[in-house]
């Protein structure tokens, strides 16, 4: 081989490896679109003002809708935030504050331990310490398994992006005599609240899709819950009973459901992008 | 993790460091009789010295409640495993050892073994990586080598979104998009050529290990490709250039000079991508057929150690069934925990040498 002929050879060899990167990307991004595409095509046809406002209709009746389910995923949701934001802003807050120390180090890598547990366990977490004690599935429990994926996320994040606060506002703050707390309080937490509270938007849109740690803590109902130690219907969960029943109308509302889900979560994440410009990320 | 992160931190440290020296220092006979001369001449100073150094009730209050908070992070993760074992006692009573390595999985005779489940999990999380690495190592050189800035930005948000579509939604695509196509185009001929491997043998079934897989796949192959992208840009500019100086075409940059200083970052990458694999329980369960066996085709219906939980765990009658489920839990746990460990230890040293 001429070394010109070698040479068109490797040049050759390089365009087509490089065509093949391409080419992955593209068969990364068909399900996207096909996932997207089916969501609308099958979901939007069976949305109307009825799915979100009513009850799901027992077997053999067409109609209803996941009213329930709906307000149940906003419920809970709500709920782990309540639980789950303060402890995760206040532990990134000591993180970012102490580091260095032994006590930081274990916090932070057990909040990267807990980030990596299957969501599958955390809902058997919450059945051992919420359900069993209490005598039975809640809203509660549902609220409180999503809470606890919601914290490290949390955590890591607000660590981060107090990180990202120069010192020197600290320092000028300290200077100024304002008292340590309400540096960290007024002068750190409020610079970095916009990449706090896109994490925290980012946690949220996370649990929301969560339909594992729900099954047997919120369980379902076929109700509306009126207590949050009763058990309450989610949206995944209703979509998940729906998609796995042999009944064509069930099957159809799940795609419903599905689209409303899907168009819930990904509203939050573009919401976020789009305000923050992607300044931002969720720590992983 | 941030470029920014070691500023802040340096500096912070040398404060720390700083402080106590100037406790000392004020010990020193020098200093201190300055001090005190200051002190004997203006009262006020004495008094604004120690309004300095006492910290007030409040800022060692405000200490104290983040204290509190992050160490409710540790009890978290200690009382998750604790009751994950407190839960399973009963199970790991009956069974011991056994219970890793028995096949019987029998809920109407009260026997339970875990061996079905872990090789399913484990058989479906091989072949996503296997379809999944190589997607995401293109996507991730893709993004990192070929694309312009803007067009990467774009793909890779689009490549994110995939990473944020909930699971339960993939479960539901599968069953009812996914399953019957790979069930009429791409078995039947895996079986007609490839039938004389056990792997691809049988016909076709749209609930089946194959099924789960290909979802669990897709589903990876953001996390995978996002940390490779990272791990991709933080090569140093200067060895991508030397390799072009050399002579070198773009694919042989990329294999002489990106890859190999990259491997332990798409190695820990990979093995994150296997633990959220491992981990993956809805679209799993609601493809994989449920049942308790082991078969060597991925055309039969299969169970995983996630997927067998979500379905039995609410009609799970006896108390020992509930603990050996429980126990199933602990196993997946144990894996996801040490996958977890290893992978980030793997990223951290890839990302940060570049930053040292």
């Amino acid at each position: 081989m001429t070394s010109a002929a070698a040479y068109q050879y490797r040049k050759l060899k390089s365009n087509v490896m490089m065509g093949v990167t391409v080419a992955a990307t593209v068969v990364t991004l068909v399900p996207l679109f096909l996932v997207l595409g089916y969501l609308l095509y099958k979901g939007a046809s069976s949305l109307n003002l009825d799915f979100f406002i009513h009850l799901p209709k027992p077997v053999g009746q067409s109609g209803g809708g996941m009213g329930n389910a709906i307000l149940g995923t906003m419920q809970i949701v709500g709920i782990a935030c309540l639980l789950g934001v303060p402890i995760g802003v206040g532990a990134g807050l000591y993180l970012a504050e102490h580091r260095g120390t032994a006590l930081a180090n274990a916090v932070r890598f057990a909040a990267d331990v807990m980030m990596g547990v299957p969501s599958i366990v955390v809902g058997i977490f919450a059945y051992a310490v919420i359900v069993r004690p209490m005598g039975g599935f809640s809203a509660l429990a549902g609220a409180f398994a999503l809470a606890v994926i919601m914290v490290p996320l949390v955590t890591r994040t607000t660590e981060e992006m107090i990180l990202l606060v120069p010192h020197e506002l600290r320092e000028a703050s300290l200077a100024l005599g304002i008292p340590r707390w309400r540096t960290s309080v007024s002068v750190i937490v409020r610079s970095a609240l916009a990449g706090i509270a896109t994490g925290v938007i980012l946690a949220i849109a996370r649990v929301a899709g969560e339909t594992a740690p729900l099954l047997f803590t919120a369980f379902g109902n076929r109700y509306w819950s009126t207590s949050l130690r009763q058990p309450a219907a989610t949206l995944t969960v209703q979509v998940y009973t729906y998609a796995i029943s042999p009944f064509h109308d069930w099957q159809r509302q799940a795609w419903a459901g599905a689209l409303v889900l899907t168009g819930l979560v990904l509203a939050l994440e573009l919401g976020v992008r789009w305000v923050t410009g992607g300044a931002a990320k969720a720590a992983r | 993790m941030n470029k920014l992160d070691t500023g802040p931190t340096a500096r912070g440290a040398q404060v720390r460091a700083e402080r106590p020296q100037s406790h000392t220092q004020a010990e020193k006979p020098g200093v201190s009789e300055i001090a005190e001369a200051v002190e004997h001449e203006m009262p006020v100073a004495r008094e604004m010295r120690e309004r300095f150094h006492a910290r007030p009730v409040a800022d060692r209050t405000f200490v104290a409640v983040t204290m509190t908070l992050a160490v409710v992070i540790l009890i978290l993760v200690f009382g998750m495993a604790l009751a994950l074992i407190s839960q399973s006692r009963a199970s790991l009573a009956a069974f011991g050892w056994h219970f890793v390595v028995s096949t019987e999985w029998d809920p109407v005779n009260d026997q339970y073994g875990a061996l079905p489940f872990i090789y399913g999990t484990f058989l479906s999380s091989a072949l996503a990586l296997i379809i999944a690495v190589p997607l995401s190592l293109g996507v991730a050189l893709c993004l990192s080598e070929m694309a312009p800035v803007w067009l990467s930005r774009r793909l890779g948000f689009l490549v994110e979104l995939l990473a944020a579509i909930p699971s339960v939604v993939y479960g539901l695509w599968a069953v009812f998009v996914l399953g019957p196509w790979l069930r009429d185009v791409v078995e039947p001929p895996l079986s007609r050529f490839f039938g004389f491997i056990p792997l691809f043998s049988g016909t076709g079934a749209s609930v089946s290990m194959f099924t789960a897989g290909v979802i669990l796949a897709i589903m990876i192959v953001p996390f995978i490709s996002s940390v490779c992208t990272e791990v991709f840009r933080v090569v140093p500019q200067t060895q991508r250039e030397a390799a072009l100086a050399l002579g070198a075409t773009r694919w042989e940059m990329v294999r002489i000079a990106v890859l190999p200083y990259g491997l332990s970052g798409i190695v820990g990458a990979i093995i994150l991508g296997l633990g959220r694999a491992l981990g993956e329980t809805i679209a799993v369960a609601m493809v994989i057929g449920n049942r308790p066996e082991i078969s060597a085709s991925l055309f039969k219906p299969s169970s995983t150690l996630a997927s067998v939980i979500a379905n039995e765990f609410t009609e799970a009658t006896s108390d020992l069934y509930i603990s050996a489920l429980v126990e199933l839990g602990l196993v997946l746990l144990v894996f996801g925990l040490i996958l977890n460990v290893v992978a980030r230890l793997l990223v951290m040293g890839a990302t940060q040498r570049q930053r040292a």
